[in-house]
């Protein structure tokens, strides 16, 4: 009943275009953001930060990312991973090397490098498509991660191979290193993914996000009618592998603090991208948000539930989470092959219809 | 011949030794491919498994025990001294069916007519899935296969091979690993059992209508559901030789689902569609991996196979996008 515009009225474009056109929406979303901008760091404690909202915050970057690349442009990657090490050993080389460098402008060179990367391994999308790119993306995946390993410029000839995020401040405030607060952490990596994610959403809806669904609907079709592809193809990936080295450099910088790049950037980050993107919905901002949820929080809630309520052992909760979202994987694709945001869609138009049948 | 030129052979024979164990995995691949355009990435997590399932039988492990004992407070592990490997195969291969038939009962049923991304990402799913239910069933700690498969270095083999060396030279003979030679034995007998089957049996016939054409196969009165439960079988059948093999080379752990991976390379410069294909891409990229770590890799480093198939695959690609022997891709609008 209150879920709906009064009348289908538009008289200007901008009312046409906005991204939320039901004023409840509106509202929702400004008292989300009110919320986690100026309540949640006052409640935020190490629990809730190290394991609920930084993981999140900084997977939905990535996933952002994915689904510009994979979602908006049609091209699936699984070298994810791989690019959030570049993300994350330019955020360590940078802020090693120009220890005056504001950690602000790091983590935004540190995106643009992998973007350069990006491009680079984007290459290869200009003559091979579908599955075929996705097995050549696992070339960088891989490639990347050895290089980091084996080349020890990467890591300073540290002893151990590891990288380690040194003590860094923005406004006189530690957000990075063992002396940063929670709610430090947790708001810098908020202002970037919400920032970022409002760039995202209106970079899709513009002439650039157009050029990339055109592609991704039929690529030789759009050619046609005058998209060209290179472009299309390169913007994708050198956008998507920025977001990617942003949460790279986030994850790194401020969520983990200290890395090594075999565990931290395995291909199984890669699929745990895709599985969030594929889970929120190919093709939305909100999808990416709803699938990093999904993917981050239902183990830790069961996690909570079973060796919490139940005292099972840890290892069975793993493999009963692991059976768990397996299976929620498939009945979601049973149910609903378009994700999550999809069901947020259909209920929405239910919504607005209701209490009437038609 | 000079002990330089021996070495590089040993890498070589070794190489294609490894690749005919890419070759299995990708032929599982390929089958299911073929036969229903599925991409199952779970190929090679149904070899964990059925390695698992085997290894349990063979033990006499109760399924699901840690799970019972956990929520019954009881303290069951076993239910015998177990039972002969060859009655243990024979139970797992139904194990495999039955996962054949739940898998299209319960998931490829509900997905008829959707993307191939769309089915791609359920098998995802599935891989998901069967990784959680074998720990579960099983125990996640690191067992040992054998099922007695003779392993070890051939010493025939370097006796024979220590003459050829040089006068003088020092050189001890070529190492291969019997149950390498094996595993390509069985390999290569599993290609043929599986050319005669698809090209002389009812059953064969009706699975390569379906991979021509499925909707003029269900007109001439094939069912496709038999089909797909015949195809999941019989690539349920191929991840349980994979299984075997790999498990008994290098212990039975979740590692061995990461082979799926190296046989995508191998996929891709066979070509998808093509069982040939799978062998000569998986010949190819065991020797090449061996040989650019023996010649190239310890000038940058070493560990290079971990990129090195996917590196070799890449570049191949740019010149020729649908694989060695795989069907020419043409583009309609």
């Amino acid at each position: 009943m209150f879920y709906r515009e009064s009348g289908d009225f538009k008289t200007s474009y901008a009312a046409d275009q906005q991204t939320f056109p039901i004023r409840f929406d509106r509202i929702v979303v400004a008292l989300i953001l009110v919320c986690a901008f100026l309540v949640v760091p006052f409640f935020i404690n190490d629990y809730w930060e190290k394991s609920i909202l930084l993981p999140f915050l900084v997977w939905s970057l990535a996933a952002l990312g994915l689904n510009i690349l994979t979602g908006y442009c049609g091209q699936v990657s699984l070298g994810t991973g791989g690019f959030m090490a570049v993300g994350a050993y330019a955020c360590y080389k940078l802020t090693t090397g120009f220890p005056d460098l504001n950690i602000i402008f790091v983590i935004l060179l540190s995106g643009g490098i992998t973007a350069l990367v990006g491009i680079i391994f984007g290459l290869p999308s200009l003559r091979i498509k579908g599955f075929y790119l996705a097995v050549a993306t696992l070339a960088s995946q891989f490639f990347l991660v050895w290089l980091f390993n084996k080349v020890p410029w990467f890591y300073n000839y540290s002893a151990s191979g590891q990288i380690t995020m040194p003590e860094r401040s923005v406004f006189g405030t530690a957000v990075t290193g063992s002396a940063a607060t929670p709610s430090a952490t947790y708001l810098f990596s908020l202002l970037f993914v919400v920032v970022f994610a409002f760039i995202a959403r209106n970079l899709t809806r513009g002439r650039l996000g157009r050029s990339w669904m055109a592609i991704r609907d039929m690529d030789i079709a759009a050619e046609i009618i005058g998209v060209p592809p290179l472009q299309a193809k390169l913007s994708a990936f050198a956008v998507s592998s920025f977001y990617i080295g942003l949460s790279g450099a986030l994850f790194f910088g401020v969520y983990l603090g200290a890395v090594e790049p075999t565990e931290a950037f395995g291909i199984d980050k890669s699929f745990l991208v895709l599985f969030m993107i594929i889970i929120g919905g190919l093709g939305s901002i909100f999808g990416s948000f709803v699938g990093a949820a999904f993917m981050v929080l239902l183990p830790v809630l069961f996690k909570n539930i079973m060796v919490g309520g139940f005292g099972w052992p840890t290892d069975m909760v793993q493999h009963f989470i692991f059976m768990l979202v397996g299976g929620l994987i498939m009945f979601f694709l049973i149910v609903e092959p378009h994700g999550l945001a999809q069901l947020w869609r259909v209920t929405k138009e239910k919504l607005r219809l209701w209490p009437f049948p038609h | 011949m000079s002990p330089m030129i021996l070495n590089t052979i040993e890498v070589m024979l070794n190489g294609l030794m490894t690749g005919v164990m890419y070759s299995l995995v990708a032929l599982g691949f390929v089958l299911i491919f073929k036969a229903s355009g599925i991409f199952n990435y779970a190929q090679g997590v149904m070899a964990l498994f059925a390695a698992l399932t085997l290894v349990g039988f063979q033990s006499g492990q109760i399924p699901f025990s840690h799970l019972i004992n956990v929520v019954f407070g009881t303290d069951y592990h076993n239910w015998g001294p177990g039972m002969n490997a060859f009655l243990a195969i024979l139970l797992t291969m139904a194990v495999m069916v039955l996962l054949a038939w739940l898998v299209e009962r319960l998931v490829l049923r509900h997905l008829v007519n959707q993307e191939p991304i769309i089915l791609f990402m359920a098998t995802i799913g599935l891989a998901f899935f069967m990784e959680g239910l074998g720990d579960m069933m099983w125990g996640a700690n690191i067992k040992v296969l054998d099922i007695g498969l003779p392993s070890g270095g051939s010493f025939w083999w370097e006796d024979v091979t220590r003459v050829w060396a040089t006068e003088g030279s020092e050189y001890y003979g070529m190492y291969i690993d019997v149950l390498d030679v094996w595993a390509a034995g069985i390999a290569i007998v599993l290609v043929i059992a599986l050319t005669l089957f698809s090209q002389y049996t009812k059953t064969g016939r009706a699975l390569r209508a379906v991979a021509d054409d499925h909707q003029a196969a269900l007109t001439v009165g094939i069912s496709l559901r038999t089909i797909w439960i015949v195809v999941w079988s019989i690539a349920g059948f191929v991840a349980l030789v994979a299984g075997i093999m790999w498990g008994s080379k290098s212990g039975i752990q979740f590692s061995l689902s990461l082979i799926a991976l190296k046989a995508l390379p191998v996929l891709i410069l066979g070509g998808f569609t093509s069982i040939p294909g799978a062998i000569v891409g998986g010949l190819i990229i065991g020797v090449g991996e061996k040989l650019f770590e023996f010649a190239i890799g310890p000038l940058i480093g070493g560990a290079t196979e971990n990129w090195f198939a996917y590196v070799l695959a890449l570049m191949f690609l740019m010149f020729r996008p649908q694989g060695l022997y795989g069907d020419k891709i043409i583009e309609r609008v």
